[in-house]
């Protein structure tokens, strides 16, 4: 801990006080555009000028309206689907990729090592071209192949689980072994359930960046029903053109689940965030 | 990891069990834990990459077959008035946001952390925005930023008799405009990473500093700052990176114009998307993309750089 831990335990001074207020009413200020865009949403259109938070007669008008049409649901359904299953994906492959590099010892596994983290140098906005045009000869445009396939793996996540898996001590490897565990075993049974926050902070970072995706899903779909959450609200807050009480809602429809599940794993997301930027 | 290796040569004589020896044996999972990954980097990953290299030498509609016409791309696009802006945009969000944000987040934490009371929810007010989608909440913020009655920031101006501001609509402000959202997104997440690298450091480092009677100011520079350093050019790179790569924010607060007013916000991957995906002008897209590409090679090279410097 640092010494300011220690500062703060004996007296209260004046100055503490200061900084605390300062700090207070910049994450007011932080959470406002959060805080509008909620109040928007349970507003009626003719109380939009109203800046009051708390309104006046909080309605659920607007999520009634902008759910019945299904379109919301369909790309709420389409967000979660893809995130989860290239979460599940790269928490399989990275660390399975990440323990082979880590724990056993071939020719070519530094080349291979090297191969995989030069990855981190190109950005995706080079590979979307050859990947459209590899999606159009395939007929993997709009689908959710289409959307999914360039994030099943990442080399990031290869290498934070690499990094920790280095941890796992070989006794306990060996061990496993002797007791007549294949390989797979060993890595599913023993070496994985050792290094779970690093696991856990691969599967918030990836849920998070498929959740928030928006280049290669507005590329690679066309078609209403496939899009994604973030493509589907940028398309209809267009169509609504100044009905901001809609576009808020759509807007909180989007941010909503991922600032539900902050508030029931704010511990391990911090944590996790605090990993994978220093292991990183 | 030498035991494993030992183990593995030793058993990897030819047995006396018969079958496969144990080396083969775990060569044989090693190669099939590898198998599809090694096939998707392959496909997914490095077959695009000189296919985007050689794409960008290469005139292409989409309709008729791609044709090789060298270098014209790149002349091209460096004779492309257009592009010389779009440069200046993003070097634009980058020179002006990294700065700032850092200065802000390295602000934040520092203070945070010496705060107990509420801690975790003054943290949780700051951090919260990271989570939010850009797309949706670059909509809040064109909200915010429309011409009174309805813009919540002209409004609380008019309370404090501050003139009206055009924001998105004016062609000077609207790039710092959009700034200002990607700032707030990414605030958070610096200054997660700033707390993370303040606690690192060893509390003996500011004891020690105490006894020889160092003020705060003078602990700040001479300790904090410099064993903060790694922590900080990670910190530079990735925002660096972000706005480098800017469009989410972009592209939803111009919708009607996208890059507009007159292309004054427009960034590079906003030009490579509309050349790529509205003109359908693939091969010159691909050569904007590599120029992305070594741009963001030559930020990366520098981080490497600057760390191995002063080790």
């Amino acid at each position: 801990m640092s010494e300011a831990t220690r500062l703060s335990h004996g007296r209260i001074r004046p100055g503490l006080i200061v900084t605390w207020t300062v700090l207070f009413i910049g994450g007011l200020i932080m959470i406002s555009p959060l805080a509008f865009m909620f109040s928007t949403s349970l507003k009626t259109a003719d109380q939009i000028y109203d800046l009051r938070l708390i309104p006046a007669a909080p309605t659920l008008a607007n999520y009634i309206s902008v759910l019945a049409d299904g379109r919301f649901m369909r790309w709420f359904f389409n967000s979660t689907l893809i995130a989860v299953l290239v979460t599940v994906s790269n928490c399989f492959f990275d660390s399975l990729v990440g323990y082979t590099l880590a724990k056993f010892e071939f020719r070519g596994r530094y080349f291979i090592f090297i191969a995989i983290l030069s990855t981190l140098m190109i950005p995706t906005e080079m590979l979307v071209i050859p990947w459209y045009l590899m999606s159009s000869q395939l007929g993997w445009l709009d689908s959710y192949w289409g959307i999914m396939f360039p994030g099943m793996m990442t080399a990031f996540g290869t290498f934070l689980m690499k990094q920790f898996f280095e941890t796992v001590p070989n006794d306990f490897i060996e061990a496993a072994r002797v007791d007549g565990l294949n390989e797979f075993q060993i890595w599913w049974k023993v070496a994985l359930p050792l290094v779970t926050p690093a696991l856990s902070a691969l599967a918030i970072f990836t849920f998070l960046g498929n959740w928030t995706a928006f280049f290669w899903p507005l590329i690679v779909t066309t078609s209403k029903e496939l899009y994604t959450l973030p493509v589907g609200l940028s398309s209809f807050a267009v169509e609504q053109s100044i009905q901001w009480e809609m576009i808020m809602t759509g807007a909180a429809i989007a941010t909503l689940p991922t600032l539900l599940v902050f508030l029931v794993l704010q511990r391990y997301i911090v944590r996790g965030v605090m990993l994978a930027g220093l292991k990183g | 990891m030498a035991a494993i290796e030992q183990q593995g040569a030793a058993s990897g004589r030819p047995g006396s069990g018969g079958g496969l020896s144990m080396r083969t044996k775990r060569l044989l999972w090693v190669w099939s834990f590898l198998a599809v990954p090694i096939l998707f980097y392959t496909i997914i990953r490095f077959y695009p990459t000189f296919q985007a290299f050689y794409l960008s030498l290469t005139s292409w509609d989409l309709v008729r077959p791609p044709k090789l016409v060298w270098f014209a791309n790149y002349i091209k696009l460096f004779k492309d008035p257009q592009f010389w802006k779009v440069f200046k945009n993003t070097f634009t969000y980058l020179i002006i946001g990294t700065p700032i944000s850092l200065v802000l987040a390295f602000t934040i934490a520092f203070f945070l952390d010496r705060v107990r009371f509420m801690h975790n929810f003054i943290r949780a007010l700051y951090f919260l925005p990271f989570l939010t989608t850009a797309a949706a909440m670059a909509w809040v913020w064109r909200w915010f930023y429309q011409p009174p009655p309805i813009g919540v920031i002209n409004d609380v101006f008019g309370m404090l008799g501050i003139p009206q501001q055009p924001f998105i609509r004016s062609t000077d402000q609207a790039l710092f405009s959009i700034m200002v959202t990607a700032i707030w997104a990414g605030l958070g997440f610096q200054i997660i990473i700033f707390m993370a690298g303040l606690r690192a450091i060893p509390g003996t480092f500011y004891e020690a500093a105490r006894i020889d009677g160092l003020g705060e100011w003078a602990i700040l520079r001479k300790i904090t700052l410099p064993l903060l350093k790694p922590t900080t050019v990670f910190l530079v790179v990735f925002s660096s990176i972000g706005f480098l790569r800017i469009f989410d924010q972009v592209y939803n607060m111009t919708t009607n114009d996208p890059g507009g007013p007159l292309g004054s916000t427009k960034p590079l991957v906003l030009m490579i998307y509309q050349t790529a995906f509205n003109s359908y002008a693939m091969g010159y897209a691909a050569a904007q993309t590599v120029v992305l590409f070594t741009i963001l090679l030559i930020v990366s090279l520098l981080q490497l750089w600057i760390l191995r410097e002063k080790k």
